[in-house]
């Protein structure tokens, strides 16, 4: 059951073929099975058989929803009442949440079945989940391998058939690095198109949640349930929710494809390269037209994205403070001493390491030098997005410049670990949408191509992708000892 | 190197952030070749360029002035570390 798709699972919970509670109990089976993977920070056994339970009354009232009764899993980022929320972190390893994001808000009332809370790197910041308080999370294909962060749990309990789909959210490339690392689906939407309530901030210009899953069509339901104006984040965008399944098969006849040389040069791995090349070719078959573009300014993404996410992180990690939740150190001494010492103990490394680069670009006489700079060069890739896209309907590239590295290969030297997301990070910045489609295997491990849109253009992304995945079938391949 | 260690200890202070005296090194390390990666900024002319705070460039949205929350405070408290009488305990701030 499985390796079938939301689709699929779908349809046998209306034919009577199978159960939610049977589904569900299948999952919770499997997850105990693959614990060795370490995809999931919790597991909701009780309350997931409870949802299963309402489920399958109202399928058998007629009053469901596509997700009803589907087992998911939330990344562990996003607040769930009453249950653990623990970001990665050791800072909030004892925190309950008193709420529901908007997001798991929105899922419960599909009727989606919550399997439980899934590892991550800690508060989102890592490209590999090696950074979570909770331990590193193993990549199914090859399990010396990370699977990406830092969604890594989503992207592996989608992978490993842990989950039918899962949340994640974006911030630099979180969603789309560990899909194309774990050879799922995922996308990540136009910013302000998923509610951030309830969603524990990092960098908060750029985080954005979004669906994961085993296709195209897939990732278009969850993203229907998940998108939406909030009242409750006041940077959500008012714009009405198009039906993301309707166009999934339209003709790609004369879709314009710009390929940036700047994606294509010194960094990117051969074999990487001939992959993302065959694809290309499957999209020319499909009736589309490919046009060299030039993005000068991509290659200033990185910097830029390293000052303004470590700003708005110390900004936003002040919270943590050991008086009103998360870990607070043992008998302070005095107020300097309760701060310094629960934000010291219950912070891991990089978060620091990139708490103490935001204080110090935000610090006097700084600023004018990085932030403010960092969010001019910001305005300058928007805009050469801006004037692709005056010319093309959609860019085209690489997620990652090589396939999983090993656990351990990049811990030692964070700006190595930085650059691994030298792809994602310029569309985040821009606030544009995004995704990563499984494209092919280099030596056993999966390979993502990249799709990026234009502002709200994710059903016109969903449609390129599930076309792609029409006439190739590189998102059924299943990890071994997964089957 | 951009940074020293005594840059670090100041700026760990200024976030009120405890790292361990070993640590220093390899912070200021990391830290000195983040700030050399950012140096690539000044190559792009920004001049008259406006910041970008929001994709959308949009404003902050603003509502009525109603009470939407409840409160919560009890609720709340059950998950601070130390509370006594409805509030939260911190060491002795005033001698």
């Amino acid at each position: 059951m499985h390796t079938k798709t939301l689709t699929e699972l779908a349809q046998g919970l209306r034919t009577g073929e199978f159960s939610s509670i049977e589904l569900t109990q299948a999952f919770l089976k499997r997850i105990k099975q693959h614990n060795h993977l370490n995809a999931y920070i919790t597991v909701t056994e009780e309350l997931a058989l409870q949802n299963a339970k309402d489920a399958d009354l109202r399928l058998s009232n007629d009053k469901a929803d596509l997700l009803t009764g589907i087992p998911i899993a939330q990344k562990d980022i996003f607040c769930t009442l009453n249950i653990k929320t623990s970001c990665g972190s050791k800072m909030l390893d004892n925190f309950i949440a008193p709420y529901n994001a908007t997001v798991v808000e929105k899922l419960n009332q599909a009727g989606a079945v919550m399997l439980g809370k899934l590892n991550m790197d800690e508060f989102a910041m890592g490209s590999s989940n090696e950074t979570s308080h909770f331990g590193a999370v193993k990549n199914p294909w090859n399990i010396n391998m990370v699977p990406g962060g830092s969604s890594g749990g989503s992207a592996v309990a989608v992978s490993a058939g842990l989950a039918v789909c899962a949340t994640g959210t974006d911030t630099g490339g979180s969603i789309r690095q560990p899909a194309a690392l774990c050879g799922i689906t995922g996308l990540k939407p136009t910013y302000g198109r998923v509610s951030r309530y309830g969603m524990i901030a990092y960098a908060s210009s750029l985080d954005q949640g979004g669906p994961m899953a085993r296709n195209a069509e897939d990732t278009a339901i969850l993203l229907q349930a998940m998108a939406g104006f909030d009242e409750k984040d006041s940077t959500s965008v008012n714009i009405p929710v198009p039906n993301y399944c309707s166009g999934l098969n339209n003709s790609l006849d004369g879709l314009k494809i710009g390929l940036p040389k700047e994606f294509f040069g010194e960094g990117l791995n051969n074999d990487v390269a001939v992959i993302l090349e065959t694809a290309i070719n499957e999209y020319r078959k499909l009736g589309a037209e490919i046009i060299e573009i030039s993005m000068p300014t991509l290659k200033l993404a990185i910097p830029a994205y390293y000052v303004i996410a470590p700003a708005e992180c110390s900004a936003n990690l002040s919270r943590f403070d050991g008086v009103r939740y998360g870990y607070r150190c043992n008998n302070p001494i005095d107020l300097t001493d309760l701060y310094t010492r629960s934000r010291g103990e219950g912070f891991g490394k990089e978060v620091k390491r990139r708490i103490l680069m935001g204080t110090y670009a935000l610090s006097a006489g700084y600023y004018d030098a990085y932030y403010l700079k960092a969010q001019k060069i910001r305005r300058l890739i928007s805009q050469d997005f801006k004037n692709s896209f005056t010319k093309v309907d959609v860019i085209m590239g690489p997620v990652t410049p090589t396939t999983a590295f090993g656990i351990g290969d990049k811990m030692d030297d964070p700006i190595e670990m930085y650059l691994s997301d030298i792809y994602t990070i310029a569309i985040n910045l821009a606030g544009l949408p995004a995704m990563s489609i499984p494209a092919g295997f280099v030596d056993g491990m999966p390979v993502g191509i990249q799709i990026i849109g234009n502002y709200f253009a994710e059903d016109r992304l969903l449609n390129i992708a599930h076309q792609y995945q029409h006439v190739t079938d590189w998102h059924q391949h299943t990890p071994k000892g997964f089957e | 190197m951009p940074l020293s260690a005594n840059d670090v200890i100041k700026i760990a202070h200024l976030a009120r952030l405890g790292i361990n005296q070993q640590d220093i090194e390899s912070y200021t390390k990391d830290l000195s070749s983040m700030l050399d990666l950012m140096t690539q900024m000044s190559e792009l002319n920004t001049d008259n360029v406006e910041p970008m705070a929001h994709p959308m460039d949009q404003m902050q949205r603003l509502r009525t002035d109603l009470i939407t929350e409840h409160n919560n405070r009890e609720e709340f408290m059950t998950i601070a570390p130390q509370v006594e009488a409805g509030f939260y305990l911190v060491p002795k701030v005033i001698e």
